[in-house]
């Protein structure tokens, strides 16, 4: 047992933080540490500057374009990406569509569809679940009937997060009606500028527009854009929902925020002294950072044994319910630190202004924030769901 | 980064595994915490000649240089057979504190005895209000000639009653709460002024009150400096805390399994208990609450063999973590076992009550909370 870094890794840690600080655009960077929404632009400007550099696919097959690094090096890159505010990842593409391309896809398929994916010259949004088909995935109703060379498709997709952006959708349709609804569902690609696709806006509590629902109405899609055996869609599915979740914890931007947070402990001011004076404030926030510490390391044993050729199973059930559930922990201690000011509504006009912002810089977006993080312990299977899962995995029953 | 052990430890896991499923068996470990030992010599024996007794020491006093890793493994091992046998308070304790501070001439006459099983010692460090506090100690020593002679009262000694040399924190020089001051006495329990209460706690384990009346100890059992003893303590105690939240890693494990077990066979309403959802939620939160917390026991194990800065402050992270999920494996498993839980014939109620005194051995949530705090 050896939990420490080498000098290999020492040096490569120097390597991505350089890297980082001469390449991030300041700009991008001042709307982070601001809480100012960055656009499409931004996120895809720092995708590209990543992806120049053959930093951004990087769980990838190194003959795809992946990294070939190790699960340390791995660990030592997203920390420095979180350490550093930039921001997140886009996982449709890179850490869904991508892996599903290259695994399950022909070699027509993969030349085709990589490329953009790891340029960032196509977005892509998931099309998974359905107004009647929420942690019950597999009773979805989205149709598609094969009419000679193409399928055509009917259906409604609901909380298709970036689908304003997107040029694609991966999409679990069914393509046959049978007894046991997890067959005759298949993964479709679907070109969003195709006739029929129809995308509304869903608001959520936090007045942002991240997701929404997406209308299929006789849409026309090739067969060729068929990834897998037609009624596979459900294996591929599962097999997603294992990938590359280990990240889903979100354990390094964690341990960026709570830090953030120890910091306004000290800016804040209360009576004659600072928050940081409030012992009872202080516990919940230590004892937050003891859980964080467990799942930190909870994450570095599930590496390492996908290291040595394990797979990535239900552990990553256990880690995106410690990881959302502390999420949701630390999006609401900051708002307990900020008491009344956490309670002005800021447009995001109102953030640029000139005016000011009401109460201290970092308030506008805390409340946002926390009512935003209620959806991490419903989306990407809801941490009931997951429950179930490590139930029949882990416990065998 | 590498989670895994050496073929060593695997060996050792093994060998101890092995011992308590075949060997220690509840119904004998039930009958030897009735007696008035309160646990098997016999065994003792065995864990002398399997080398277990030896290994933290240095080759050159007898041993096998283990690290925490080692103990780790040992404990976790332990714990999943609620072994009571004495290995902490012998081997942790006082092994660890004659070995850090011991002169040659008293390493050469207690080591190879603890290693070879035929002594048994105690560290006598709290008193009834120091709580966890180790550096609270009102118990004084003042040097006399070629003497020292001992006033005060220590309170719960864990292994005292069998203790044949027991090492007592004294104050020589100072306040209550200086952590400077602190000497340690190497004491035969049987001098005069020394009035032992022994008893059984609820884990089967045994204690002590001793009450120390101008006692009269001669200068050569002073172990280490005069006055100078607390870091030295606070390390072992350290080491002990990692020690024991192995054995609560262990038991939790040990827990889970036997509950999971029980509720796939236990049939209620025409079902077993494991198909009811309610309940096998449960059963997933007391297997991550266990995951957590053997997490957080691997990197402090991976810190104190490192000797990290911050390898105090992980000891503190991880008992803080074991005192929250021991009661919470713990009284699920009870309550998953419904009325088979509270009775004294079923063995998930003997696990459940070492992994509540653990909860406070070497301090509690809050002690270690406030510390890592501190820290």
């Amino acid at each position: 047992m050896n939990l420490s870094f080498s000098e290999e890794d020492l040096k490569f840690q120097d390597e991505v933080r350089s890297f980082i600080a001469e390449n991030y655009p300041a700009d991008i960077k001042n709307k982070m540490d601001n809480g100012i929404p960055v656009s499409k632009d931004d996120i895809q400007t720092w995708q590209r500057i990543l992806s120049k550099k053959g930093w951004f696919a990087v769980n990838w097959p190194e003959e795809y374009g992946g990294t070939g690094w190790s699960i340390t090096q791995k660990h030592i890159f997203q920390n420095e990406l979180a350490d550093a505010n930039t921001p997140t990842l886009v996982p449709f593409g890179v850490s869904m569509c991508g892996p599903v391309v290259y695994t399950f896809g022909t070699q027509e398929q993969k030349d085709r569809f990589l490329p953009g994916i790891i340029n960032n010259d196509v977005w892509w949004c998931q099309g998974y679940s359905e107004p009647g088909s929420g942690s019950d995935l597999a009773s979805l109703k989205t149709k598609a009937v094969k009419d000679g060379d193409h399928y055509i498709v009917n259906g409604t997709k609901t909380w298709t997060t970036m689908a304003q952006h997107a040029d694609w959708i991966f999409c679990l349709v069914r393509t046959e009606t049978t007894d046991i609804k997890q067959q005759g569902i298949s993964f479709l690609l679907i070109d969003m500028k195709t006739p029929g696709v129809e995308v509304k806006p869903i608001i959520t509590i936090d007045g942002s527009h991240e997701v929404n629902m997406v209308y299929l109405d006789n849409v026309k899609v090739p067969v060729e854009n068929l990834i897998g055996e037609e009624g596979a869609g459900w294996n591929i599915a599962k097999f997603l929902l294992a990938h590359e979740r280990t990240g889903i914890g979100g354990i390094p931007a964690l341990k960026r925020e709570i830090r953030r947070l120890r910091e306004i402990t000290s800016e804040l001011p209360l009576g004659e002294g600072f928050l940081k004076d409030d012992e009872l404030f202080m516990d919940k926030l230590n004892k937050l950072e003891i859980d964080l510490l467990a799942a930190e390391y909870s994450e570095l044993r599930t590496l390492a044994a996908m290291s040595k050729g394990g797979h990535p199973g239900p552990e990553s059930s256990i880690l995106k319910i410690k990881g959302t559930d502390l999420q949701q922990g630390l999006s609401d201690l900051f708002v307990e630190a900020l008491g009344y000011y956490a309670h002005p509504f800021m447009s995001e006009d109102d953030l640029i202004s000139n005016e000011g912002r009401i109460g201290p810089d970092f308030a506008a977006n805390v409340m946002p924030h926390y009512l935003n993080y209620r959806k991490v312990s419903i989306y990407g299977g809801s941490n009931e769901i997951q429950r179930n899962v490590i139930a029949k995995a882990v416990l065998g029953i | 980064m590498d989670f895994s052990l050496s073929e060593e430890q695997l060996l050792l896991k093994d060998s101890i595994t092995t011992f308590v499923d075949k060997d220690y068996l509840f119904d004998v470990r039930q009958k030897n915490i009735k007696t008035e030992l309160g646990f098997s010599s016999d065994f003792w024996k065995t864990f002398a000649d399997l080398g277990w007794l030896g290994m933290p020491f240095s080759e050159a006093d007898g041993g096998y240089n283990g690290g925490p890793i080692d103990l780790m493994v040992i404990m976790e091992s332990l714990g999943r057979g609620l072994v009571v046998e004495p290995y902490i308070p012998n081997v942790v304790l006082a092994g660890g504190l004659v070995s850090r501070l011991g002169s040659e001439e008293q390493k050469k006459e207690l080591l190879p005895k603890i290693i070879s099983g035929e002594i048994q010692m105690s560290v006598a460090f709290s008193e009834p209000q120091s709580r966890f506090d180790l550096n609270d100690v009102i118990t004084s020593a003042k040097k006399e000639g070629d003497s020292y002679i001992l006033d005060g009262y220590k309170s719960v000694v864990m292994n005292g009653p069998s203790s044949n040399n027991t090492i007592v924190v004294a104050r020589t020089s100072g306040n209550q709460l200086d952590k400077e001051g602190l000497s340690l006495f190497i004491v035969d329990p049987s001098l005069k002024g020394v009035s032992l209460r022994n008893y059984s706690n609820v884990d089967g384990s045994k204690a002590s009150e001793i009450t120390l009346e101008n006692v009269s100890t001669p200068a050569s059992s002073l172990l280490g400096n005069e006055g100078d003893a607390f870091s030295a303590l606070e390390e072992v105690i350290d080491l002990a805390t990692l020690a024991i939240s192995a054995e609560a890693v262990g038991i939790m494990e040990k827990m889970n399994e036997i509950t999971l077990e029980y509720t796939k066979t236990r049939e209620q309403f025409g079902e077993t208990l494991s198909s009811f959802q309610a309940l096998q939620h449960r059963m997933v939160d007391t297997f991550m609450a266990y995951e957590q917390t053997k997490s957080l026991l691997l990197m402090c194990a991976a810190k104190l063999t490192d000797k990290s800065d911050d390898a105090k402050k992980a000891v503190s992270a991880l008992k803080y973590q074991v005192g929250i999920a021991a009661k919470h494996v713990g009284e699920e498993s009870v309550q998953l076992h419904g009325g088979m839980g509270v009775t004294d014939e079923t063995n998930i109620g003997h696990y459940f009550k070492r992994l509540t005194t653990i909860r406070a051995i070497f301090g509690n949530t809050d002690y270690h909370l406030k510390r890592y705090s501190a820290l």
